[in-house]
């Protein structure tokens, strides 16, 4: 199971600031390790957000996205204790799904 | 007995329900996700290959798309990318980066209302960072130079 996201949605006006920090290597598939053998692909392909229930971000992301990928969004219409909601999956079909509530600025 | 035999029906047929279903890839992983992952877009090698695959061969170019990025950044494998539109129904917005082994980096198709977004991207060289945003079923597009002090493919 993979590690937990961080989220974080502050309101500024109407507006809520999403931040996703999710923790996963992204190897391009490219880069070779200390025994000189290619590291396979491994990375996050999709990524979903949603807002009270409603697609606010569907993301899809190739391997040049960096490590430890950071989104961020704005959702406009937010209230504070609104639920935001991020899944990923990635081409191993791992996934994990983490949520947070929207806090005031 | 009569009670089990049911429940053991009611049971075999709902997996079989599952499996066509996983078969007919209605039912995949995280159900949620809309929109199938672009493949041949994130496959291809070539800007234009990318730009064809995301149907945005004839962009035009426009000033109200805002790309945040550092004019110079010393590591490749940490490039922060912030796309702003101001394009009235912005769907989607996609980031390429021209000299990489594969341009695409990533597509957001957005319905929050603000059409915002912000990441970070691995890049191998110096390059050309588009921005490319589907607004109103057109597409149009932003270019900026990212100069790439060591690289981030390796």
């Amino acid at each position: 199971m993979a590690d937990p996201m961080r989220l974080r949605a502050t309101l500024q006006g109407d507006t809520a600031d999403v931040r996703i920090l999710i923790a996963h290597p992204m190897e391009t598939g490219q880069r070779r390790d200390g025994s000189g053998k290619i590291v396979p692909l491994h990375f996050i392909q999709s990524i979903v957000v949603t807002h009270n229930g409603k697609v606010v971000m569907d993301g899809q992301f190739s391997q040049a996205v960096a490590r430890n990928p950071f989104l961020g969004l704005r959702v406009k219409g937010a209230k504070v204790g609104d639920k935001i909601v991020a899944s990923w999956v990635d081409n191993t079909g791992d996934k994990r799904t983490d949520e947070v509530a929207v806090t005031a600025n | 007995m009569q009670a089990k035999r049911r429940a053991v029906l009611k049971f075999s047929s709902g997996l079989g329900a599952l499996a066509a279903l996983t078969t007919a890839g209605l039912l995949r992983v995280g159900e949620v996700f809309a929109q199938p992952w672009n493949k041949s877009g994130f496959e291809s090698k070539a800007v234009d290959e990318a730009m064809k695959s995301l149907g945005a061969l004839n962009a035009i170019e426009s000033r109200d798309i805002i790309i945040t990025a550092p004019d110079i950044a010393e590591n490749g494998a940490v490039v922060p990318i912030a796309v702003a539109s101001k394009l009235a129904n912005t769907q989607s917005i996609s980031i390429i980066a021209e000299k990489n082994p594969f341009p695409l980096a990533a597509t957001f198709n957005i319905t929050s209302g603000d059409a915002y977004v912000s990441t970070r991207v691995k890049l191998g060289q110096t390059s050309n960072v588009r921005a490319v945003v589907k607004a109103d079923n057109k597409y149009y597009v932003a270019v900026k130079e990212v100069k790439v002090t060591v690289g981030g493919c390796g």
